[in-house]
């Protein structure tokens, strides 16, 4: 009885298997522009990842042509086994003109990738090849100024801290985490000695780093573990450099067990729902429109390989259409702060207060800016160490 | 004729199973079952590159299968599989970065494969010695060194191996492409792996078929006692076992970092070390099956990638289907040991 049922089946499900087969889609008229998009992290994370998922979809509404296929979670801890080649490999076969890789850990992976596939045009996110030489003519890199974000952030967190105590949750080190540190530490600095006119030793700025870009068990130092050291060893305000919202869920912990703390998170314009108590505000990535530069130069044939570093529209830089990097205050920023933060963002778009002029000195005391140099865009973007004046770890030891 | 049978009846029995419970898996998570099914089809067998990355899948989990067998044939649960893949690994990337500066690169490359079978079997032999000599029981001493292996491997990438200015779990700095195992440009197939695989099934099938060794360690896994009144030494008989096991373990963690990851990362082993005790224990340890099932579990593996990308279902479907299908086996085996229990008490 059993036997002959178990064959029954068996053959039904082949049949039905045999018949999904022959039903494949047939090549109709007009064909979208597909373009696939690899995120390192879940498209929900409130974070890095979720940025670029919702300017995917900004692209496609732009765009009413294009669409977007995208794959997250692509890193080896979590899809173990598949590699960016592998997967750059199947896009094409399903007809992906374009393909942007949205993570720094991609960046061996989308160079062999895009060697392989010439005829295959390649954006990734946060690069450098195009600068280093090492990308070949269809990779393009895009990355976001967001030193301006990052400056804005400290700023919001000297103005608000009471015990001049100022923590940074740290990614992996690499030359954009210290620049963005750095350049927190900048805004913070600014805000405490030129706008509070307060003593330049009373404040303290540490960074501790977990070793990935978010959390991976057993693998990098818990983010919310981290977290909760600071708050537990007096930093009030924690500013968030990881693409998950570690910082701003335990500083809600922390206010609900009575604490006064604050924190700052990171990446995506919606990172402070939920926490509206503690979240100072977000600086924050807006991809569309790189994307849609880069998508469109593509359709039109004019793709060119480029590094391209897109900043704030200073007339309005939580504009959805233009500014590729914003600031969105939160709700538990003072209306005092926010006043100065307003004054502090219009100085730093007229270019009245650069703070990346000299003197500023390394963390082991070398010169970065001599007195009154303006640094360049290539000597921010390879920032060697930390700041002099900031507490953390400038590299591996 | 009559064992073909059975054997097939009970695989079919298997599958519907399987089938029925990730289907109703699939139904309660809000997915059509048989368009993810189809997914999983056309993205693993699809087309001949799709081929090539299940290959790629299947060859280490094949080659640490065929070092399980000569364990599971003694009655040793090498565990530590995961750890000496991952040992492997390291040893082969210690010995890569110094071809970096070299100009015959191809000669380390040679020896790396030397060295991670090296590094596996040296892994092994510490659990192995642990079990003869300590009394550790083998599952507890692997899972210790797995961690142990872990923890070594994190150290190196974020202390003396990792990339210049640079403190990240990302991995190691990618090697030269003369480092690299030499592959199909189009369907990024590496035919050194393809035939270290191969050749490992076909020496372990001679090897515990064939020969004194594969005897010996046959007669100590059915009764360690018996064998030893036949003056047969069950201590070295299961150094030797966890040798090959690591060295077979230790080349696939070779081929990971030469062949595909082309450097050194956290999660060099994708777990194909524990994948790989389901994949002998499901093939009922079985050296011309084993093959087989790692082929369809690397199916598995690459398919269910098209999940997430094309259903919005997330593909650690692939996982239950593989955990589905060990379960249902064990079950429908000690149903069957039942009956036949039944039978013989009528």
């Amino acid at each position: 009885m059993f036997k002959k049922m178990g064959l029954a089946l068996s053959i039904f499900f082949m049949l039905v298997f045999m018949g999904f087969l022959c039903l494949r889609p047939g090549f109709g008229a007009e064909k979208p522009f597909q373009f696939g998009l690899l995120l390192v992290g879940p498209y929900n994370d409130h974070g890095w990842s979720q940025a670029h998922f919702e300017a995917g979809e900004y692209v496609q509404k732009k765009l009413p042509g294009a669409k977007m296929i995208y794959i997250d979670k692509v890193n080896p801890a979590d899809r173990q086994g598949i590699t960016i080649p592998q997967l750059v490999d199947d896009m094409v076969e399903k007809g992906i003109k374009l393909i942007i890789a949205n993570s720094d850990d991609m960046k061996d992976g989308t160079r062999e990738a895009a060697k392989m596939h010439p005829d295959i045009h390649f954006l990734h996110i946060s690069g450098d090849d195009v600068l280093t030489g090492k990308a070949s003519g269809n990779l393009s890199n895009l990355m976001g100024r967001m030193e301006y974000g990052k400056m804005m952030a400290g700023f919001a967190a000297a103005m608000t801290t009471k015990t001049g105590k100022i923590g940074y949750l740290g990614p992996l080190i690499n030359e954009e985490t210290r620049r963005l540190v750095a350049s927190s530490y900048l805004g913070a600095k600014y805000a405490w000695e030129k706008v509070l006119k307060k003593d330049p030793k009373e404040l303290t700025f540490k960074v501790t780093w977990i070793g990935f870009w978010f959390n991976i068990p057993g693998v990098t130092a818990d983010p919310t573990k981290v977290a909760q050291n600071f708050f537990n060893t007096g930093y009030d305000v924690l500013i968030s450099g990881i693409d998950t919202t570690e910082a701003v869920v335990v500083a809600k912990q922390k206010k609900q067990e009575g604490k006064m703390v604050w924190a700052i998170p990171y990446d995506y314009i919606g990172a402070c729902e939920g926490a509206s108590d503690v979240c100072l505000g977000v600086p924050y990535f807006n991809w569309g429109p790189g994307y849609l530069e880069f998508i469109q130069a593509s359709i039109a044939g004019k793709w060119k390989s480029n590094w391209i570093w897109m900043g704030p529209d200073w007339k309005n830089i939580n504009d959805p259409d233009t500014s590729t990097v914003g600031f969105k205050p939160g709700p538990a920023l003072s209306s005092s702060a926010k006043k100065a933060l307003d004054s502090f963002i219009s100085d730093l778009g007229t270019k009245k207060v650069n703070l990346f002029e000299g003197p500023l000195y390394y963390q082991d005391g070398s010169i970065f800016l001599k007195d009154g140099e303006i640094a360049t865009d290539k000597k921010i973007w390879y920032m060697e160490q930390l700041l002099k004046g900031m507490l953390g770890q400038s590299s591996a030891k | 004729m009559q064992t073909f049978l059975r054997y097939s009846r009970k695989m079919i029995l298997t599958a519907v199973v399987v089938f029925c419970f990730t289907t109703l898996i699939l139904l309660i998570a809000g997915a059509p079952p048989f368009a993810a099914y189809y997914h999983i089809f056309k993205g693993s067998l699809g087309s001949w590159s799709k081929i090539a990355h299940v290959i790629t899948v299947w060859i280490p989990l094949t080659l640490c299968a065929s070092g399980l067998l000569y364990t599971f044939r003694i009655g040793l649960w090498n565990i530590g599989v995961e750890g000496q893949m991952i040992m492997g690994a390291i040893f082969s990337t210690a010995l890569l970065r110094f071809g970096i500066e070299s100009h015959q690169p191809a000669v380390f490359l040679g020896l790396s494969f030397f060295a991670g079978a090296m590094g596996g079997g040296i892994w092994a032999f510490f659990a192995g010695f642990l079990k003869t000599k300590g009394g550790v029981h083998e599952i507890f001493a692997g899972l210790g060194l797995n961690f142990v292996a872990q923890g070594i491997i994190l150290y190196l990438i974020f202390g003396p191996w990792k990339r210049p200015g640079v403190a990240s779990m990302s991995g190691t700095e990618v090697f030269p492409q003369t480092l690299w195992l030499p592959f199909l440009s189009t369907i990024r197939l590496s035919p050194v792996g393809l035939v270290l695989a191969l050749a490992a099934v076909m020496v372990t099938a001679w090897m515990l078929r064939y020969t004194w060794v594969g005897l010996g360690l046959k007669a100590i896994g059915k009764n360690q006692y018996a064998a030893f009144l036949f003056g047969l030494k069950p201590g070295r008989y299961m150094l030797l076992a966890m040798a090959f096991a690591g060295g077979f373990a230790g080349l696939a963690g070779c081929l990971q970092v030469a062949g595909i990851y082309h450097r050194l990362i956290p999660a060099i082993s994708s777990n194909y070390g524990y994948l790989s005790l389901l994949v002998v224990m499901l093939s009922n340890y079985n050296v011309w099956v084993a093959p087989g099932v790692a082929f369809f579990f690397a199916c598995l593996n690459i398919g269910s990638i098209q999940l997430p990308m094309m259903l919005r279902v997330d593909s650690s479907l692939s996982g239950v289907i593989q955990g589905a299908l060990v379960l249902a086996t064990l079950a429908i085996y000690a149903w069957q040991t039942r009956n036949k229990q039944k039978e013989r008490q009528n």
